[in-house]
């Protein structure tokens, strides 16, 4: 990645200009050209450098359930319960944090009542309980990445 | 103008827009061809669900962790009820917040109400960033607590998640 790709990538976080010839706008903006814009975020693509390309989702419009949880899961069965969640199509960016809850984790269902059955199975398959926490105001979703 | 995609269209438009924007000179005039319209109209939907806040950004969703942005800190906070929309309010606008939520206690096991994602390429950095963003709020006294992650065991999305988890947790 280099300096312009920086500048590329930053600027890219800000949104892409919703008009007819956004790669133009851009490219004029950027003093390069719209082939050259395109290639670079496809190589960024295909490097893995970025995820994805397009609108982002307000999550509450899309209908489905979601919410965050937590296990405090004991040291000694942390990945054999890991792989349990690993397994479980609804689990969704699970990751170790440091503190007695020390699995976090986000669960995505299609209904409400999907979110309190994956709950009530992971406890039954792990026998340790839930912390369930849906969001209950929405304060800020920034994801800025100053690169 | 009014009456742009019918409904069929509107929907077969946002599946199309859930796997990303074609990176074409027109996406536009792309994505109209695809559904049987034409670009004006398209450019008017999006424009009409941006309005609408069915989007948070049109742009790009960046792999944070692998461009050095290793260091993740979920602020978790007690924060008096008659306070917290204030309080989120004004964390949620501060530099370096990227994610802020009002979530439920759990009492006594989770005592905390207020949830700030910040990230940072060193632990180091990211403690001092809130050590400030505390201290400037008149939040230094209130009950916290900082969990860092340590690891990440699923990073990309279950099946209903879309990107935007990605970093909700991360």
């Amino acid at each position: 990645m280099d300096e312009f790709d920086r500048l590329l990538i930053n600027r890219l976080q800000h949104g892409l200009p919703l008009v007819r010839h956004p790669w133009e706008a851009l490219a004029e903006e950027l003093g390069s050209t719209s082939e050259a814009l395109r290639e670079r975020v496809q190589a960024l693509l295909d490097d893995g450098t970025l995820t994805r390309f397009g609108p982002m989702f307000d999550i509450d419009r899309l209908g489905g359930a979601f919410t965050l949880a937590a296990l405090s899961v004991p040291e000694a069965r942390f990945d054999e319960v890991a792989a349990q969640l690993e397994a479980m199509p609804e689990v969704a960016h699970n990751y170790r944090r440091e503190h007695r809850w020390n699995m976090w984790f986000v669960l995505g269902c299609e209904t409400p009542q999907g979110i309190a059955e994956s709950i009530a199975r992971i406890e039954a398959e792990t026998g340790l309980a839930v912390l369930n926490l849906p969001k209950e105001e929405t304060f800020h979703v920034g994801l800025h990445f100053p690169v | 103008m009014t009456g742009c995609l019918n409904d069929l269209q509107a929907l077969q438009l946002r599946r199309l827009l859930e796997g990303g924007l074609p990176l074409a000179a027109r996406p536009y005039q792309r994505l109209a061809e695809q559904i049987g319209s034409v670009e004006e109209r398209v450019l008017e939907q999006i424009q009409r669900w941006q309005e609408e806040g069915l989007f948070r950004r049109f742009g790009l969703v960046l792999k944070h962790r692998a461009l050095g942005f290793r260091a993740n800190a979920m602020l978790v906070m007690d924060i008096p009820d008659a306070q917290v929309d204030e309080v989120g309010r004004r964390l949620g606008q501060a530099a370096g917040v990227n994610l802020c939520y009002q979530r439920p206690r759990r009492l006594p096991q989770w005592p905390y109400n207020l949830f700030c994602m910040v990230h940072g390429r060193e632990r180091e950095q990211v403690c001092q960033l809130i050590e400030r963003l505390l201290a400037d709020n008149g939040l230094s006294d209130v009950p916290h607590q900082l969990l860092f992650s340590t690891r990440a065991f699923k990073q990309c999305g279950g099946r209903f998640a879309p990107p935007l988890l990605e970093v909700a947790n991360g």
